[in-house]
């Protein structure tokens, strides 16, 4: 103390994660398969990681004994559809100028985020179970100061939409060609935040700017139609200026179609109809899955449900 | 530092910023400007001529604005977000914790009429809070320039190396505080005037009156040492703790609230290493009543003749 002194102990302290570059070999195969597959391939082996997603969310909220795990089995399909089809990035160098744009705004299912980024290696999946370990770069919410492939700071709610909206203009104005998916929750669309955001998407026309929401239809205490009603959620996108695609968001074929660029001008809102707790029977649906852990036979539950291999 | 007389004529930051992001602009196309419907108010309406497509105006949208501002920074642009300083950093606080500073995207935050610039207009539209609301947030710069000078090179240090920072921006006159060819450095607090009887610590508009104080404790044979307190995060602890072991009372004045700001900033550093010395800020403790900006500084104490009195007294109280 009394120099003055860069701050040390802030965002930027501490060590960045670096890739797992042999991990991200092993993404980029997979992603060849599936740009190689057909139709019903492709939505075969999306939906395969999709649930190896799925058991790497169960993992490591079991091993740091907490998590959000309903959220993180609802938006799985999502990620994996993105991360392995649809997202022009490379994990090997997570910073390169000309790459898309990928916010997780729920910023509460870390843990999904995580295993989808290890997953494509821009870290080794090992870290995974440090996640919320004491220093550990994988905090409850994502720090992009910590951990490549986070493109900004979620946790609060309502963030995520107004940052990639300036990502969209900002890439619109560069001349690049980039797109920017935003991933919220549905209780997160109860943020007027992202009203003004998507009234600034709309008013600028960004094409290149597509908005997802998780619509489990659960927020933390209740369901959204008891808390503070969505619907008609769809419609409501499409008064704000929105191209709206309403879809199931746990069908990959679907996702896939969803995800294409805007064919109006105007920003994408893809309403992805999903279910909280998917692919565990005893967790979907459950409102207390939002943050409750699984006991230790809950877990071998799920991760047989999920398809682990015994 | 010049120690000419302030004059109640002057030159308002505010058309220095508007000239020196026109001209920054020209010379580097990463600069952007964002607002909130105060093309006017944060006298954006030449860029908006020159540069149609790099001002951003989300409408009155607080919280998308500085959101905004993060995801255009985070595409290696450099955005200048303007706004009144009561609502950049008050209607969007957590954006600037969340977006800004915890994401470290460097976004120049600029809080156009801070203080009590607004006036009659009420504590609704006074930025008061501001030094301590964004002083509590690491990794956020914050810079209150004294004169279009400092203003003009605040803007060219940030753009030579841009950081998460808000900035205030003044509407009203001031007089010229700083030279050109002064250079004003990151987290350095300059001394405009040395003196070794009271150390006088402003920030803003408080530097001209502070250097008026010296002229006239100077003329009651007290010697005064002024500091012009423009870069106050990260703070120059050092520039601090030499005026406070070196002199015999510190009066801090700042146009912002003392809960938080620069003179608690002060006290909390100098009673940390047991100076004895005492502290005493100026600024306010209460919303204001109706008044101008001139009137409401001089019913808070904000001026040349109560910084002289407080100097005065905390000289006797320690039995100077």
């Amino acid at each position: 103390m009394h120099t003055l002194i860069e701050n040390t102990t802030g965002p930027m302290g501490g060590t960045m994660l670096t890739a797992d570059l042999d991990q991200v070999a092993r993404w980029q195969q997979e992603r060849g398969r599936i740009a190689a597959a057909d139709e019903p391939e492709q939505a075969r082996l999306i939906h395969e990681a999709a649930q190896r997603l799925r058991r790497s969310v169960v993992r490591t909220i079991d091993s740091a004994r907490a998590g959000h795990i309903g959220g993180d089995l609802s938006v799985s399909d999502i990620l994996a559809t993105l991360y392995l089809a649809v997202l022009d990035i490379d994990p090997a160098d997570p910073s390169r100028p000309d790459r898309d744009r990928f916010i997780m705004s729920k910023g509460h299912c870390a843990a999904a985020l995580y295993s989808a980024l290890a997953q494509s290696g821009y870290f080794p999946t090992a870290e995974l179970s440090t996640f919320m370990a004491p220093f550990s770069a994988l905090n409850g919410h994502p720090n992009r100061n910590k951990v490549p492939g986070v493109e900004t700071n979620t946790g609060p709610l309502g963030h995520g939409l107004p940052v990639a909206v300036g990502q969209a203009i900002g890439l619109r104005l560069q001349g690049r060609s980039n797109r920017v998916f935003v991933v919220t929750g549905d209780g997160e669309m109860q943020e007027g935040s992202n009203w003004e955001a998507i009234m600034s998407a709309a008013h600028y026309r960004l094409a290149n700017l597509t908005l997802v929401v998780d619509r489990n239809r659960l927020q933390q205490g209740a369901r959204t139609e008891d808390t503070n009603a969505l619907d008609p959620l769809p419609e409501r996108l499409a008064a704000f200026g929105c191209e709206v695609r309403e879809i199931d968001g746990h069908d990959v074929t679907q996702l896939l179609t969803a995800f294409a660029p805007s064919t109006s001008g105007r920003p994408v809102a893809v309403v992805a109809n999903t279910i909280k707790g998917k692919g565990v029977s005893f967790m979907e649906d459950r409102v207390e899955w939002h943050h409750k852990v699984p006991t230790a036979e809950q877990v071998t539950a799920a991760l047989t449900e999920l398809g682990e291999s015994a | 530092m010049r120690v000419d007389e302030p004059t109640a004529t002057g030159y308002d930051n505010r058309t220095a910023f508007a000239e020196e992001l026109a001209a920054l602009a020209r010379a580097d196309d990463r600069i952007v400007a964002v607002c909130n419907d105060s093309v006017g108010s944060s006298n954006l309406g030449a860029f908006r001529e020159e540069f149609p497509d790099r001002l951003i105006n989300v409408g009155i949208a607080e919280q998308n604005m500085v959101g905004v501002g993060a995801g255009l920074a985070s595409t290696g642009l450099i955005p200048f977000v303007c706004g009144a300083g009561p609502f950049i950093t008050g209607r969007s606080t957590e954006q600037v914790k969340a977006d800004v500073a915890y994401s470290q995207h460097p976004v120049i935050l600029c809080g156009m009429s801070p203080g009590m610039a607004y006036g009659e207009l009420g504590p609704t539209h006074h930025s008061v809070e501001d030094l301590s609301w964004m002083r509590a947030l690491p990794g956020l710069d914050l810079i209150v320039p004294a004169d279009r000078q400092q203003t003009r090179q605040a803007m060219r240090a940030l753009v030579a190396e841009p950081r998460p920072t808000y900035m205030r921006i003044g509407r009203h006159k001031v007089p010229d505080v700083t030279n050109e060819g002064d250079t004003l450095v990151r987290g350095r607090i300059d001394v405009a005037v040395p003196g070794d009887d009271v150390a006088i610590i402003a920030t803003g508009t408080l530097v001209s009156r502070a250097l008026l104080a010296s002229r006239q404790l100077a003329e009651a044979g007290l010697s005064a040492r002024v500091l012009n307190a423009a870069w106050i995060s990260p703070l120059d602890e050092a520039t601090i703790l030499d005026a406070a072991r070196s002199t015999r009372a510190v009066v801090v004045a700042e146009e912002a609230n003392t809960a938080g700001g620069l003179g608690a900033a002060v006290a909390q550093l100098v009673a940390g290493q047991g100076i004895g010395v005492r502290v005493v800020s100026l600024g306010l403790t209460e919303f204001a009543p109706t008044g101008s900006n001139d009137l409401l500084l001089e019913h808070f104490g904000l001026t040349s003749d109560n910084i002289v009195r407080v100097a005065t007294n905390a000289l006797e109280a320690r039995g100077a």
